[in-house]
């Protein structure tokens, strides 16, 4: 099959049936052997246990930004080419990239607390991510209050491309300025700088917090095919009524 | 496992994520119930969609 096809709705649904329930073992085997390293990793040297808070909040907030990257490339597809489905991609991903930033933002505030002293601080960092959750809700926004789907999911796909210019913002805030929190760990030149005790058991879990994202995503975007479906024959049920009542 | 003096931030931490995971996973179970059910009326009163007439 051709990656073509998959951009036809039934095709893609027909699809999507026979590959949720593999990508949702293969979540749950994920998330049980990365919880179970995560709860045998090591308490780190000076944060001792509260490290383990790491393993929720990194893995959240690599997806906040993912989820927006999609929409950003979901909402070309919406523009340029206008096909549907590349707006079904967008919608589907913006609830599920708002809760994870919202997973992101307060675990970091419960871990600021005993590392930092402060729930918050309006840094670099924490400010952009804040950011990010408000361009999410207003992309929700947009879809649930537009009168026309079309003209919602056109003016939510410009917002998901002006929005882009924070996900640069957001990965290089702690170079670009003086913040509180802590530099790049991870993705940086030179290799990670967490000891391969405590890296391996966050890898696995940003595995799993991936495999999860993807399959609530794809659950979301076959929720919205069918939504529209009905959407398009309860149309034509009020037109044939209509008709028959002329 | 011994969590220290700061237990109570790392619970809550675990705690809210498996809550939002938890309505996240409630929320596309049942819009997926809803939606079939809707489909499945509207089928049995007799509307097909044109794709489908064609």
């Amino acid at each position: 099959m051709a990656l073509i096809d998959l951009a036809n709705p039934t095709r893609f649904l027909r699809l999507v049936n026979r590959l949720l329930p593999w990508l949702a073992a293969v979540t749950v085997i994920l998330f049980a052997v990365g919880l179970y390293r995560a709860m045998g990793a090591p308490d780190d040297y000076q944060q001792g246990a509260t490290v383990k808070i790491m393993f929720l909040h990194v893995p959240a907030a690599w997806l906040g930004m993912m989820g927006w990257g999609l929409m950003s490339a979901a909402a070309l597809g919406t523009l340029v080419w206008r096909h549907p489905l590349a707006d079904v991609a967008g919608k589907a991903a913006a609830p599920i990239g708002a809760a994870f930033t919202f997973i992101c933002l307060v675990t970091g505030s419960l871990w600021g607390r005993p590392t930092w002293g402060t729930y918050w601080v309006w840094d670099a960092r924490l400010t952009s991510m804040l950011v990010l959750l408000l361009l999410y809700l207003g992309v929700l926004a947009l879809y649930w209050t537009a009168e026309d789907p079309g003209r919602g999911a056109r003016a939510a796909a410009i917002l998901s491309l002006v929005g882009a210019v924070n996900l640069p913002v957001i990965k290089f805030s702690v170079e670009w300025w003086s913040t509180l929190h802590q530099p790049a760990s991870i993705i940086r030149m030179g290799g990670a700088t967490i000891d391969p005790s405590i890296l391996t058991p966050l890898l696995i879990m940003t595995a799993a917090f991936t495999c999860l994202f993807f399959t609530l995503h794809f659950a979301a975007m076959r929720n919205e095919i069918l939504r529209r479906r009905v959407r398009t024959m309860q149309l034509m049920q009020a037109q044939s009524l209509a008709e028959a009542g002329a | 496992m011994i969590l220290g003096p700061h237990a109570d931030f790392i619970i809550a931490s675990y705690a809210l994520t498996a809550f939002v995971i938890a309505a996240m996973v409630a929320w596309v179970v049942l819009d997926y119930s809803t939606q079939r059910r809707l489909l499945g009326d509207l089928e049995e009163r007799g509307v097909t969609r044109r794709s489908r007439e064609g």
